[in-house]
């Protein structure tokens, strides 16, 4: 048993690991602010939270899996508020985005739906 | 009052949570937990004077639906990003794009803008009055967005926990 939540624990240490790699590699390859947020944004989701599920796993049925989970929680919450504040921002001081077509930038354009 | 008491109840039950132990023996520590939720509460109050929408612990089983849906749909769309960001061409095509939201609360609109900066290759922008402005990584993810049905499973959810 132990050691089907061990390997299990270090597949997902894995995946996170990987997951975070690409999420980093995305932040130094894509070339400006708006998509290089969508690497970060790898790193945010996927990789920390396996990474949290593979310690989860390695603590058991115990206090510590709680505190996880809410850890897990938080960053759920937290990580799209701040990219949300981040591009906000940078929308806001009026950063151009690379390589959108110039129709999506005119004011008051709606997409059909 | 009501909501006061119930959001006491359910920040005493999160700090006992934490701290992991509620013996009398450690009266500064109990004294702290005390004292953290009278801040705790009493900021709340403050807070739903200015906002107007209380604070409230809703964990409807709609909500856990939606939840695990999206955790299903961030996954697909963290494998798509990764693609692009592995691939040695890095076939990129950076759009924005405006998303119509047609939720009613602010804690709606807030819940499906964080959805979509949540899943990859979506990020919300700007939000004004019912529009998200919305930069995606591709024209595909662009579309792809305005094609799901994000935007409706956020406001059916809003409507039963309203």
């Amino acid at each position: 048993m132990q050691l089907l939540i061990d390997i299990l624990s270090w597949g997902f240490i894995l995946a996170g690991v990987f997951f975070v790699f690409t999420g980093t590699l995305g932040m130094l390859r894509l070339p400006d602010f708006y998509t290089r947020l969508h690497g970060a944004g790898i790193t945010d989701t996927l990789g920390t939270e396996l990474l949290l599920i593979a310690m989860m796993l390695q603590a058991g049925w115990s206090l510590v899996t709680v505190k996880l989970a809410m850890i897990s929680l938080f960053i759920f919450f937290t990580s799209p508020t701040a990219t949300h504040a981040l591009a906000n921002a940078a929308n806001a001081v009026g950063l151009r985005p690379f390589g959108v077509p110039a129709k999506d930038l005119e004011p008051g354009k709606r997409e059909k739906r | 009052m009501g909501h006061i008491l119930s959001l006491g109840a359910s920040l005493a039950a999160f700090w006992m949570l934490l701290s992991g132990s509620i013996s009398l023996d450690h009266k500064l520590v109990l004294g702290f937990g005390v004292a953290s939720l009278v801040l705790s509460i009493w900021l709340a109050v403050r807070m739903d004077r200015i906002d107007g929408t209380p604070v409230s612990v809703n964990l409807r089983p709609s909500l856990i639906r939606y939840w695990i849906w999206l955790a299903k749909e961030i996954g697909k769309a963290n494998i798509d990003v990764a693609k692009i960001v592995l691939s040695p061409k890095m076939e990129i095509s950076p759009r924005m794009i405006r998303v119509k939201a047609t939720q009613k609360t602010d804690v709606g609109i807030t819940t499906f803008a964080n959805s979509i900066t949540l899943t990859p290759g979506t990020v919300s922008v700007d939000i004004d009055n019912d529009e998200i402005l919305v930069h995606a990584i591709t024209d595909e993810m662009a579309q792809g967005l305005l094609e799901s049905d994000m935007d409706a499973r956020v406001t059916a959810v809003e409507a039963k926990i309203r």
